[in-house]
């Protein structure tokens, strides 16, 4: 192993998905010295790089921003904020413009030459804003894993120590400022783009105090082939699904009928076939995003007149819209230090309870990046050199120090995890008596995670640890929230509870706690409602 | 899963490393990249996009392959125009027109409504 690699910056960024690409280009622009380190590759990382996506693009007049604000509400539970949607939209107008200009993304063209700016390609636009940052005199770091948060003696967090894992040397950074990107958790269910968001930025936040909200809009579920990684939910809205003697599966759909996919898989093998799909459509879908059709064409499938066989693969919080909770309109945590953007933060400011498509996400990633990074380089500017002389502790724990003998049990650990949270009996279909049993079973692997858990391979103990904190604190979101609403649905609890319309936050490692988070009211309707 | 590295194709040039994102791939003794932790790989394809010689193939099973199978074997692959079909699609490569100018989906909020043909 090679000596430790001691690194300095003013902002040090978590992650290199959209957000934290954002995230490191504000606060470069906003003249810190930037520091981004990524577990895999910036380019490639994360759910957007290897996918395409819709974006939250809406011209600024009042009509539209209005009908855009107002269209996922019910959906949403009633949970998001009308000030965050229109300061989303503000910055995601101006963020998607400076990305047609000086960031040179090609944006398709309509017939009269206009660029159509509401959707980009995962691959193009992450490889632009790699070389976009690099102009801007960011520095990379790739497959760099942070391992913990470091504070400061006064808790504030000072830094991050990780492990170049190409070369096997661990790094240590000192800086003014953190922000976490690091995405949501899809506990490595194989959905595309998603292994390398293990929940790992909310493991770091936790350690150091901050808690999360949302936690119980956590059960995103995304129709693939059976054999397959790739989601694209919403081109199954063109779909008919099929049982495998033929027969149509009544009340499915890629939508509302997602849950009775759900139901059938239980038991059962369930088909689709884009036979909504016509011409027209098929062809814009291919050009739409090309990599949906990788599955079919190397196995000679043809979607629109073959029945295949699909699966739903859990996307946890990267679709769901959990995560560490936002203190502040700079994306702020309420530690000193640390902000969070994208993912790995709550998206309910915007989203509420339920996410469908990726626009939101998309547009929640570089308005989140772009507040954390500029509110980070105020923090760290203000702070001055002062910031790198500081005597920093290390702040991980679980998978890194354990309290008694240390045991390699990751592998049985991840298996554990998965079992608690992939099945849709447990997870998509909830009831209070599965999730109680299912988060004492949590409970018992967390004590022993605690007291032994540490692998050789540092990287996946803690993501091992990240997963299954994050099991715990959705269930116990799910089960303080005893009704339905979002994408949270209670079999025991069908029913919205007017009474109930709040956020929740959780928070605690060893110990989890829970307590309602009011919405502010925004609208006379809220009024009304509230 | 990633299934292939062409020897013939590859030149060595490490991008493919780099750019995993889960960090399968090790360099070989002789600078060909091996793969070298194939149950990481997430089946996500962007190695190939990476490739500038089209020397990977990754098949799109969650699962490994068999011994034997059609999607191991280059020439296959080559004949089925399926090497650096991925990089083609999203218009990467000297002389291409990127695929994001062209990327204008369906309309995702309205299907063309139809009854469903049965089996």
């Amino acid at each position: 192993m090679i000596d430790i690699l001691d690194l300095t910056a003013d902002v040090l960024v978590v992650g290199g998905g959209p957000a934290g690409a954002w995230a490191a280009l504000k606060a470069a622009q906003a003249g810190a010295d930037v520091l981004l380190v990524d577990k895999g590759y910036l380019g490639t990382s994360g759910a957007t790089a290897s996918a395409g996506t819709g974006v939250w693009y809406v011209e600024p007049e009042a009509k539209a921003r209005e009908a855009a604000m107002a269209s996922r509400e019910n959906l949403n539970g009633h949970l998001s904020d009308r000030r965050w949607m229109a300061r989303v939209l503000d910055q995601t107008y101006a963020n998607i413009n400076e990305l047609a200009a000086a960031g040179r993304y090609p944006f398709p063209r309509d017939a009269d030459g206009a660029e159509l700016r509401k959707g980009v390609q995962g691959p193009e636009y992450m490889r632009r804003m790699r070389a976009w940052l690099k102009r801007s005199g960011v520095r990379i770091l790739d497959h760099s894993p942070v391992l913990e948060l470091m504070t400061d003696a006064t808790g504030a967090v000072a830094g991050v120590a990780g492990h170049r894992r190409q070369i096997d040397q661990p790094y240590r950074v000192r800086a003014g400022a953190v922000v976490l990107a690091t995405g949501g958790c899809a506990f490595l269910s194989r959905a595309l783009g998603c292994d390398v968001n293990t929940g790992d930025g909310a493991l770091f936040a936790a350690e150091v105090g901050a808690a999360l909200s949302g936690m119980e809009f956590s059960n995103a579920y995304a129709i693939a082939p059976e054999f397959s990684t790739v989601t694209k939910t919403a081109y199954y809205s063109y779909a008919s699904f099929y049982r495998e003697d033929g027969t149509v599966l009544d009340g499915a759909g890629s939508q509302r009928g997602r849950s009775v996919i759900a139901r059938e898989l239980l038991h059962a093998r369930v088909f689709a076939r884009l036979d909504k799909a016509d011409a027209a459509v098929q062809a814009a879908m291919r050009l739409g995003q090309p990599n949906f059709f990788l599955p079919f064409d190397r196995m000679r499938i043809n979607p629109f007149t073959d029945r295949f066989p699909i699966t739903l693969l859990l996307e946890g919080t990267v679709r769901g819209t959990g995560g560490v909770r936002i203190a502040g309109e700079d994306c702020s945590t309420g530690i000193p230090g640390l902000y969070v953007a994208g993912d790995v933060a709550t998206r309910e400011l915007i989203c509420g309870g339920f996410t469908g498509g990726g626009s939101h996400n998309s547009a929640w990633a570089m308005s989140s990046g772009t507040w954390a990074g500029q509110a980070a380089a105020r923090h760290a500017t203000a702070l001055g050199p002062n910031a790198r002389r500081r005597k920093l502790t290390a702040a991980g724990r679980t998978g890194l120090r354990p309290t008694g003998a240390a045991a390699d049990t990751i592998a049985e650990l991840v298996r554990a995890v998965r079992a608690e949270t992939h099945p849709y009996d447990k997870n998509y279909l909830r009831r209070g008596d599965v999730l109680t049993a299912s988060l004492a079973t949590l409970n018992e692997h967390w004590a022993d995670a605690r007291a032994h858990l540490r692998g050789a391979d540092r990287l996946a103990s803690r993501q091992a640890a990240a997963m299954l904190a994050h099991a715990r604190w959705m269930y116990t979101a799910a089960l303080a929230r005893t009704e339905s609403r979002g994408m949270h649905k209670r079999l025991d609890h069908p029913e919205s509870d007017p009474g109930r319309r709040h956020r929740l936050i959780v928070g605690g490692l060893d110990e989890l706690w829970s307590s309602p988070d009011p919405v502010r009211p925004h609208t006379p309707l809220d009024l009304a409602v509230a | 899963m990633i299934e292939l590295v062409s020897r013939g194709r590859c030149i060595t040039c490490d991008r493919c490393i780099a750019a995993c994102p889960t960090n399968v791939f090790d360099r070989g003794p002789d600078g060909v990249p091996v793969v070298a932790r194939q149950s990481d790989c997430q089946t996500c394809f962007m190695c190939e996009a990476y490739c500038p010689t089209d020397a990977l193939f990754v098949a799109p099973n969650v699962a490994p392959l068999a011994e034997g199978d059609p999607l191991r074997d280059e020439q296959y692959l080559e004949s089925a125009g399926l090497l650096g079909s991925y990089r083609a699609e999203i218009g990467w490569g000297h002389g291409r027109t990127p695929g994001a100018r062209l990327a204008v989906g369906p309309d995702l909020h309205r299907p063309t409504a139809t009854t469903p043909k049965g089996p």
